[in-house]
């Protein structure tokens, strides 16, 4: 902001990597944990807002549906990159109950895309051990979508390697909505008093309910967008939130080790000390 | 003499700034204005910390730039201002500093009823947001009081938010919309006629996401449209997480107590130039 900004990012940019390489050196898990970084500080919940896709297509002169498939590419990659660094759960925000809005020929393209994506990306998913969910209101969705994402959840159930989840036709508020109905239920059929309904209970009733790890450690959006977008809103509560300025498309493995150190290097106190 | 001269130059350069800012608000109100600015207080103790002050100096410095930038707020034309003044996770400190915070708020609360106070001065209603039942019996009598005391006001609002999480929020609105619910679902089987009753326990049986949004303590204000934390930390510490769902996130590398004017307008003018992604989403929506 002021005229020292630029010297000191540049200082503060070679501090760190000087920091890097000392802790490359000294990282006695070199291997596997890569450029400094210290496993019992890894985030254990990854979620991923994959921003960007047309803007990138449109750099390009491209159509915006070739955007997509090159967004597909890289969520493969970091999915299984993620996996490899032993993150326990990866969520990836793929269609917002908002999105429905775009024009006709992108959301049916999308539709496509998901199916395909389910028929063969999955696959490759689950060789890696992946264990894969949707979430969102699959209600919604095109039959044949449907009946693919039961298929595809039921073949992976027994895999014990990271859990993946894709939000398709998702959004922070409906979560929390459709928590509120099933709570609102147990209540008139007698089953839970209102005064007994707390935090709990909603950790008990989300879509991401029944994992170990269900709220994200470090969210990253990529496209520098500076919003949530109704993305796992009661879960992002206490969530390190990393901004950064690339398209989805462009944003690579050595960007994903990038965006882990910075989240190694963050203070957490959760409110007290 | 010369205290004389010192006092009028005093008064001048305090003219002369503040002619320049409402100068600078005028060009900025060219584009639009956030009707709704939310600040996350991060960074006193590590202010306190930085300039070895005690711990407690650091919540009073902060008291200080709160009042500014509630100032220069409502000068721009923001009509709602909410604050993250004390967590539910902040009673989880030690309790010599949760003691402290909380006699400053009562003094602090106190202070806004007085003639001169900034409520008085520039119309705000006053709103204290959060589980208020968890706070100390005099804090809670003071704060209803001071609601009470400035309700007439509207040209602004402040909600201030204590004894808060957004977590919280959320659960006290289920329970709620669930008691709401339930009320209406029995009173329709009181009446005579069965078969309209059984229509509309199936219909009210639903809980819809406005009922939820109604039961919000926050429901007394719009979504905000920017969130500012300071101190770089960046995260939401359970605050707004319902409201914040496509609000601008800021967060400046400056201490709570640091925050100026600047970033003020640099936050304005980043949600000027995403304005006209909102407005067609919101006109869509």
């Amino acid at each position: 902001m002021g005229s020292n900004g630029p010297i000191i990012a540049c200082f503060s940019g070679l501090a760190s990597l000087l920091k890097l390489r000392l802790a490359a050196t000294s990282n006695a898990d070199g291997g596997k944990y890569p450029g400094g970084l210290k496993r019992e500080l890894m985030p254990k919940h990854v979620a991923i807002i994959m921003d960007g896709n047309r803007r990138w297509a449109k750099n390009r002169g491209l159509p915006v549906q070739l955007g997509h498939k090159a967004g597909e590419e890289v969520m493969k990659r970091i999915a299984i990159k993620c996996s490899q660094l032993g993150v326990k759960v990866l969520t990836v925000f793929a269609f917002s109950t908002e999105n429905w809005l775009r024009p006709q020929e992108e959301v049916g393209f999308l539709m496509k895309l998901f199916e395909q994506v389910i028929q063969t990306d999955f696959n490759e998913l689950t060789r890696h051990d992946m264990q894969i969910s949707i979430i969102g209101d699959k209600s919604r969705l095109p039959k044949s979508l449907q009946s693919l994402i039961t298929t595809a959840e039921e073949s992976s159930k027994s895999n014990k390697g990271m859990r993946l989840f894709v939000a398709l036709n998702y959004s922070g508020r409906y979560d929390i909505t459709q928590a509120t109905k099933k709570i609102a239920s147990k209540v008139r059929d007698g089953i839970l008093s209102a005064q007994d309904i707390d935090e709990g209970s909603f950790d008990q009733h989300l879509e991401t309910s029944q994992i170990d790890f269900p709220n994200p450690d470090l969210l990253i959006r990529t496209s520098g967008e500076l919003r949530l977008s109704n993305f796992m809103l009661w879960q992002l509560a206490y969530t390190e939130l990393l901004f950064v300025q690339k398209l989805f498309p462009e944003f690579n493995e050595g960007d994903l080790l990038e965006a882990f150190r910075s989240f190694q290097q963050r203070q957490r106190r959760y409110g007290g000390v | 003499m010369e205290n004389s001269m010192d006092r009028f130059a005093g008064r001048l350069f305090g003219s002369t700034v503040s002619y320049i800012r409402r100068f600078l608000f005028r060009v900025l109100s060219v584009g639009p204005i956030p009707n709704h600015i939310a600040f996350i207080l991060d960074g006193n103790r590590r202010y306190a910390k930085k300039w070895n002050l005690g711990e407690g100096m650091g919540h009073r410095a902060g008291f200080l730039a709160l009042m500014s930038i509630m100032k220069y707020c409502y000068e721009l034309g923001v009509k709602y201002v909410t604050i993250y003044a004390f967590s539910i996770d902040n009673f989880k400190r030690r309790p010599e500093e949760v003691q402290y915070v909380m006699d400053m708020m009562l003094e602090k609360i106190e202070g806004l009823l007085k003639e001169e106070s900034i409520v008085n001065q520039y119309g705000v209603r006053v709103y204290f947001v959060g589980n208020l039942k968890l706070l100390n019996e005099n804090v809670r009598m003071a704060a209803e009081k001071a609601m009470k005391a400035a309700s007439n006001n509207s040209r602004s609002v402040i909600l201030i938010c204590v004894a808060y999480t957004s977590t919280d929020e959320i659960v006290h609105a289920a329970q709620e919309s669930c008691e709401e619910k339930w009320t209406e679902i029995q009173s329709l089987t009181d009446a005579r006629n069965c078969e309209i009753i059984e229509e509309k326990r199936e219909g009210s049986n639903v809980i819809k996401l406005a009922d939820i949004e109604r039961h919000m303590y926050m429901g007394v204000a719009p979504d905000p449209d920017i969130l500012v934390r300071t101190s770089g930390e960046t995260r939401l510490s359970n605050f707004l997480l319902w409201q914040t769902s496509n609000c601008l996130l800021y967060s400046p590398r400056a201490l709570w107590p640091e925050i100026g004017l600047r970033h003020l307008v640099w936050a304005v003018l980043n949600f000027q130039r995403i304005y006209p992604y909102l407005e067609k989403r919101r006109k869509n929506i």
